[in-house]
């Protein structure tokens, strides 16, 4: 499944749709990717920050009591959730910043949606010296304020972006803009496997150490592979990244869950896979909502994570070729599995991650007790505690 | 057969003189206020002009095409009142080209959108975000049609690559004269005039510059060494937010001292570039 080196490729999807002045750059990173990836040093570097920065490896919990609302299916959680900063986001983002470090820059940008990769960047950023200016939609600045106040916090600057719908895509287009600008002294931490080569591949490779953890850890527990691994879906990093090992196991179903919104026949949704169709978005060709002209449709979705018009290349190559399933979840399937996680578990879950809840619920009812599902519990939800009191009405 | 783009072109060569092309996109500030703008630049002395695609993700451009853009989607235009802009200018004898972002071609259909192209008697068009290596589809279909390919270079592209994307171009080398995004510069960049340079050892095509080029001193000033002077935010700030007639009484003294500083550059003797023709589509 790995993508043509030089272009970046996914079957027909992937690629660069970039502006010429970007290009320089990203072959600079393309083959500063393919160097480091088995430079000693870098690995060693990177992974001692994972051990003694991050928390690595994230510890596999069994959901017994959550079980009994999945069939009685085995329920194992990948706890993402308690990694330094809260979410998954971090193992890219230490990889991109000390690849920043190399490349003697000294400013880095970023997007965010939920604020959890612009956290994360701010974090590395503040670990290793480098100025950092997160770009987030005005709209999502509201519904994440506590993340905002956290990037403050780290000595990020903020910068509420006020164009088109005021959210994650409108963050990309103007980190790209900065970027396109600015190429020379910053390097663009794109927080998701999705823009031009070699963002895709790369962020992907970041991630893997979560499906690389877990398939050995579900091993040792259980003696075998898991029937499914399950993990949410916007852009599709934690997706990837928990996949991405099992790719090769044709026995272990792959699916991503998607922010279903209202409902795929509202036309309220974030489901570019299950309710989109092939385009160019954000530098690279995949499934993605648009209109008959080819522009951008907003998407809608409670998780600001997942409010995204598009997806990852390679999620669209696997959609394409039937490795993976991607199935839509309502925002209200989403907040059902987000309270039952508490109060069986005493997790409290982000709200995208509560969208892989609600599918393993039901995969679980659809194959019974003597399943395995391993779910990434990509975040927490301390981020979403005011969201989901004004849900179900305790604010 | 030779483009219309390309006939004027070669004929400002010809007269040892740089040709100004305008910038606007269809439908702002409305589809009818759009081609009244046009008239005013052709009737200025505008030698070409570039009808914009608006698009929801414009990540080339800056505030005020943004605006624009945001506008003209707003007004609820679609590809076909792009093409029908396309006409009017053509119809009025002016060179015109369409610049527009990837998706909106790739949704309309490849082939269908250049043919479309030619069929509103359009020279070709301008892909900024469509890189080398996605290129092939396009430009097959763009020979078909018998139209041009024009693919923008920035300072940053390295040699090796000016050479590749340069072999694809026809009609006009779009040289970006910054790194950056589309808007107004209190001067134009002294990268510009260098990537000009780099161009010529490598192509004999005629060379556009554009990205920040707004004032009649501006203009004058690249146009004593580019082909081609684009100017396109300072047009479209003449028209934000005013009343249209007004905007375009704004609009044609601005495309007016454009035009006449462009063409009172002084520039040197036609040895250097002219003599080179400008090529046709290959």
């Amino acid at each position: 499944m790995t993508a043509t080196i030089d272009t970046g490729l996914f079957g027909p999807y992937g690629g660069r749709y970039v502006p010429e002045a970007l290009i320089a750059a990203l072959d600079e990173l393309a083959k500063m990717h393919q160097e480091l990836k088995n430079d000693r040093s870098f690995v060693a570097e990177l992974s001692h920050l994972h051990k003694t920065y991050s928390g690595r490896p994230s510890i596999l919990t069994e959901a017994n009591r959550f079980a009994d609302y999945c069939g009685g299916a085995r329920i194992l959680l990948k706890r993402e959730d308690l990694n330094h900063t809260g979410s998954h986001k971090i193992n890219n983002v230490l990889g991109q910043a000390l690849m920043t470090k190399r490349m003697g820059k000294k400013r880095v940008i970023a997007e965010t949606g939920a604020g959890q990769h612009g956290v994360a960047s701010a974090t590395a950023a503040a670990l290793l010296g480098l100025e950092c200016v997160v770009y987030m939609g005005e709209e999502d600045t509201k519904r994440q304020a506590l993340n905002v106040a956290r990037m403050r916090l780290l000595g990020a600057t903020v910068v509420p972006v006020t164009a088109g719908s005021r959210t994650l895509k409108d963050a990309i287009n103007e980190a790209m803009r900065d970027w396109v600008t600015n190429v020379e002294t910053t390097h663009y931490i794109l927080g998701t496997v999705a823009g031009p080569h070699p963002f895709p591949v790369m962020v992907r490779d970041f991630h893997r150490i979560i499906g690389d953890e877990a398939r050995a850890q579900v091993l040792e527990l259980t003696g075998a592979l898991p029937t499914a691994v399950l993990a949410c879906v916007g852009g599709g990093s934690n997706a990837i990244g928990i996949f991405y090992p099992f790719i090769d196991e044709k026995s272990v179903r792959l699916i991503g869950l998607e922010a279903g919104g209202d409902g795929l026949e509202t036309g309220r949704h974030a489901s570019a896979i299950s309710g989109g169709r092939p385009g160019v978005l954000h530098g690279a060709r995949s499934y993605m909502l648009q209109d008959e002209d080819g522009q951008t449709i907003e998407s809608h979705s409670i998780s600001a994570g997942l409010d995204y018009p598009g997806v990852g290349p390679e999620h669209a190559h696997l959609y394409d070729i039937g490795r993976a399933e991607y199935w839509p979840i309502t925002d209200k399937e989403a907040m059902e599995a987000f309270s039952l996680l508490c109060r069986t578990e005493g997790i409290i879950p982000a709200i995208e991650t509560a969208h892989a809840l609600a599918g393993a619920i039901k995969l679980g009812k659809e194959l019974g007790p003597n399943s395995t599902l391993l779910i990434n519990l990509s975040g927490r939800g301390d981020k979403d505690v005011q969201t989901a009191a004004e849900y179900f009405g305790m604010a | 057969m030779q483009t219309s783009l390309e006939r004027v072109l070669h004929q400002a060569r010809g007269e040892n003189r740089a040709a100004l092309i305008g910038y606007i996109p269809a439908g702002f500030p409305t589809v009818e206020g759009c081609k009244r703008a046009i008239d005013v630049l052709i009737d200025s002395g505008f030698d070409a002009v570039e009808i914009g695609y608006p698009y929801s993700d414009p990540v080339m451009d800056g505030p005020i095409i943004q605006e624009a853009a945001d506008q003209a989607l707003r007004n609820g235009v679609k590809a076909k009142d792009v093409l029908g802009t396309l006409h009017h200018a053509t119809e009025r004898g002016a060179a015109a080209v369409v610049m527009t972002y990837w998706n909106p071609i790739e949704q309309f259909g490849v082939d269908k959108f250049a043919h479309a192209i030619a069929q509103a008697g359009g020279s070709g068009v301008i892909t900024p975000d469509l890189s080398f290596e996605q290129a092939q589809p396009w430009n097959q279909s763009a020979a078909r049609a018998g139209i041009n390919t024009i693919y923008v270079v920035a300072p940053s592209t390295t040699d090796d690559r000016l050479r590749k994307v340069t072999g694809i171009t026809s009609g006009f080398i779009y040289a970006a004269s910054l790194m950056g995004v589309t808007g107004t510069r209190t001067s134009v960049s002294n990268s510009a005039q260098e990537l000009v340079a780099r161009i010529r050892q490598v192509s004999d095509l005629p060379v556009a510059v554009g990205l920040g080029v707004s004032t009649p001193e501006q203009a004058r000033e690249v146009a004593t060494y580019a082909d081609g002077v684009i100017i396109g935010s300072a047009l479209i700030k003449e028209l934000l937010g005013k009343d249209l007639d007004k905007g375009l009484v704004g609009l044609e003294e601005l495309a007016l001292s454009l035009a006449a500083a462009t063409r009172s550059a002084n520039r040197e003797s036609p040895g250097v570039s002219g003599a080179k023709e400008a090529r046709g589509v290959k």
